[in-house]
C-alpha cells in the first residue's frame, strides 16, 4: 500500500488536538474515569491480575464497534492533512486524494480477494446494506420485488425490505433452528413459494449473526438461489475482516468501525457482471455506487486497519475462538439457569451471548459496566424499541437477562477471568433484588 | 397438547410489569397448580411471548400456547408437568 506519502506532517495533527482540548469539544466526556477504553496499544502495559476492576473498565463489546486499529490511527491522522481535496479535480490536491482513495479501493479489494471495481466506499455499514440490497430490485425492475431474509438478519436489511415492499409483496421472513442456524433449503422454498424470480427480486443472508455469532451457509444459499436465478445479497458486516469473506453474492456489506477502521466507512461489493441500479438519487463522484463527497482519510484508514486486521487474522480468530470457548464452558458452569446460546463451533471467533433467567438486563449491563466491564444485551428494557431482540425471538431463545461479551482484539484470558470473577455475584445480586 | 378450552387453574394478572417479573411470578407460582393443570400469564410485555415458551424448555415444563383475555390482553399458558 502506497501510505508513504501519508506518513507526513503527524505535527499539524499534534496541534490542532491541543486546540480541540483547549476548546472543550470533550465536555462531559467520560473518558477520565474509563480511560482504558482505548488501551494503550503497543505499550506493552497489560493488567496486573486482581488491579480491581473499577480502576480499569475492560471494553467487551466489539462486536458493536472495534477500538481504532492503531494502523488506521496512524494512516487517518497523516491522511487528513493529504486527502482533503475533491478527488475528481484535476489539481495536485486532487489527484492526491484520488491516489490515496484509489489506493483503499486496492486494498480492500485485496484484503476480500475480489476485484478493485467491485469495491465501493460508502457512508456506513448500514448504508452499504441498504444500498446492496435495493440495488439489486432496482437492477432489475420486470422481475419480481419482493425480498426473502432469514429472521435473524439485522434491522438494517429489515428496514430496507419493508422500505422496499411492493403493495401486495411484503418480505418474506426465514425462520431458523435454536442455534441460529438458517437453512438454505428453507431459504430456496420459500423464494419458490413467492414464485422464483418473477416474484421475488432478492434474497437477503447474512454471513454470520451480529447477536449470537452464527455463521450461516451462506455458498449452500448461493447455490440454492443460483438455481433459481433469484440473486443474493451477504450482509458481511459482523464477519468482515474476522473470517474471509464467503462465495456467492451478488452484493455484499460490510463496516470499517466493525473491524478497527473509523465509523463513516461502509464497503459495499458488487460482484462484477450483477445486476444493479442505485436505489437512491445518483451523484456525480468518483463512484457512481455512492453518493456524497467521499471521505478519502477515512476510507484509506479503514483499508489499513483490513489490511492489519487480515494479517492477524489466524491468530486473533484462533486466540478469540478459545477464549469464547473458555467463557461458554464457565459461564454455563457457574452461572445458574443461565442458557449459553448461538452455535458453539461455527460461529464469529470473538462473540458470545448468554441469557439468565429472572434477571433484567438493563440491570444486568448496568452493574457488570458499574464492576468495570462494557458489555451489550438484547432484551427488550435495553433497546430503543423496548422490544426484544428479533434474533433471539426467532431463535426461541431467553430474551431477557441477556448479555453479549465480544472480544476486541486485545482482550485476554485475564479479561475472561475477571468477568467470570464478578459474573455469578452480579446475577445473583439482581436476582435477590428482583425476589427471584 | 391439551383441549384449548380446558379451564385454568389459575390466572397471574401481569399486565403492565415489565420483563422479567411476568417469568418471575410464573416460576414463583407454578407450584400452586396441580400437576397436569394450566397456569395462565396475562402478561403486556413484549417479551412474555418468547420468554415464557423460553422458561417451560428450561424448566422442563410444556408450553400450550396463547389465548386472549376479554380485555384483548394475550394469556400465555403453561402446563406443569412436574
Amino acid at each position: 500500500m502506497q501510505t508513504h506519502e501519508a506518513s507526513l506532517s503527524l505535527k499539524q495533527v499534534t496541534d490542532s488536538r491541543r486546540l480541540s482540548e483547549s476548546t472543550d469539544v470533550f465536555r462531559g466526556w467520560v473518558g477520565r474515569r474509563v480511560s482504558r477504553v482505548g488501551r494503550p496499544y503497543g505499550s506493552g502495559v497489560t493488567d496486573s491480575p486482581g488491579a480491581g476492576a473499577a480502576t480499569a473498565p475492560r471494553y467487551l463489546d466489539a462486536a458493536s464497534s472495534e477500538p481504532l486499529h492503531p494502523a488506521a490511527r496512524e494512516t487517518l491522522l497523516a491522511a487528513l492533512d493529504h486527502g482533503y481535496a475533491d478527488p475528481r479535480r484535476l489539481h495536485r490536491a486532487g489527484r492526491n486524494a484520488r491516489l490515496l482513495l484509489d489506493n483503499a479501493r486496492e486494498v480492500v479489494a485485496q484484503c476480500l480477494g475480489v476485484r478493485r471495481d467491485e469495491v465501493s466506499f460508502t457512508a456506513s455499514g448500514t448504508d452499504a446494506v441498504h444500498r446492496g440490497l435495493l440495488g439489486l430490485l432496482r437492477g432489475r425492475p420486470h422481475h419480481g420485488q419482493r425480498v426473502v431474509h432469514s429472521a435473524v438478519e439485522h434491522s438494517a436489511v429489515l428496514h430496507a425490505a419493508r422500505w422496499a415492499q411492493a403493495p401486495q409483496a411484503p418480505p418474506l421472513s426465514v425462520g431458523c433452528d435454536a442455534r441460529g442456524r438458517v437453512s438454505p433449503e428453507d431459504l430456496a422454498a420459500a423464494v419458490a413459494e413467492a414464485g422464483g424470480a418473477a416474484g421475488v427480486g432478492a434474497a437477503a443472508l447474512q454471513a454470520a449473526n451480529h447477536e449470537v455469532g452464527t455463521v450461516q451457509d451462506v455458498a449452500g444459499a448461493a447455490a440454492a438461489l443460483a438455481e433459481l436465478e433469484v440473486p443474493l445479497f451477504v450482509d458481511a458486516c459482523a464477519s468482515m475482516g474476522r473470517l474471509p469473506l464467503p462465495e456467492g453474492w451478488a452484493t455484499a456489506a460490510g463496516s470499517a468501525h466493525k473491524w478497527g477502521g473509523p465509523a463513516g466507512v461502509g464497503v459495499l461489493l458488487v460482484r462484477k457482471g450483477a445486476r444493479w441500479a442505485t436505489p437512491f438519487p445518483g451523484d456525480d463522484r468518483v463512484d457512481e455506487r455512492a453518493a456524497g463527497f467521499e471521505n478519502v482519510p477515512a476510507a484509506l484508514a479503514a483499508a489499513a486497519a483490513l489490511q492489519a486486521v487480515v494479517a492477524e487474522r489466524e491468530e486473533t480468530a484462533a486466540r478469540q475462538h478459545a477464549l469464547v470457548a473458555r467463557l461458554r464452558e464457565r459461564v454455563a458452569a457457574e452461572v445458574p439457569d443461565v442458557e449459553v446460546v448461538g452455535d458453539p463451533d461455527h460461529r464469529l471467533p470473538h462473540v458470545v451471548t448468554f441469557s439468565c433467567l429472572y434477571v433484567d438486563g438493563e440491570a444486568l449491563v448496568t452493574e457488570l459496566d458499574r464492576a468495570g466491564f462494557g458489555v451489550a444485551s438484547g432484551s427488550a428494557c435495553t433497546a430503543s424499541t423496548l422490544e426484544p431482540s428479533h434474533v433471539l425471538a426467532a431463535m426461541g431463545a431467553l430474551t431477557h437477562g441477556n448479555v453479549r461479551v465480544s472480544l476486541t482484539r486485545e482482550s485476554t484470558a485475564d479479561d475472561v477471568d475477571a468477568l467470570m470473577a464478578v459474573l455469578p455475584g452480579v446475577v445473583a445480586s439482581i436476582r435477590e433484588r428482583l425476589g427471584a | 397438547m391439551s383441549e384449548p378450552s380446558q379451564p385454568l387453574d389459575l390466572e397471574l394478572d401481569c399486565r403492565g410489569l415489565a420483563c422479567p417479573l411476568p417469568v418471575i411470578r410464573l416460576a414463583q407460582r407454578i407450584g400452586e397448580v396441580p400437576v397436569g393443570g394450566l397456569l395462565g400469564v396475562a402478561a403486556t410485555d413484549a417479551a412474555a411471548r418468547v420468554d415464557v415458551p423460553a422458561w417451560c424448555r428450561m424448566r422442563q415444563q410444556e408450553y400450550v400456547g396463547e389465548r386472549a383475555a376479554p380485555d384483548g390482553v394475550p394469556v400465555f399458558v403453561v402446563r406443569r408437568l412436574g
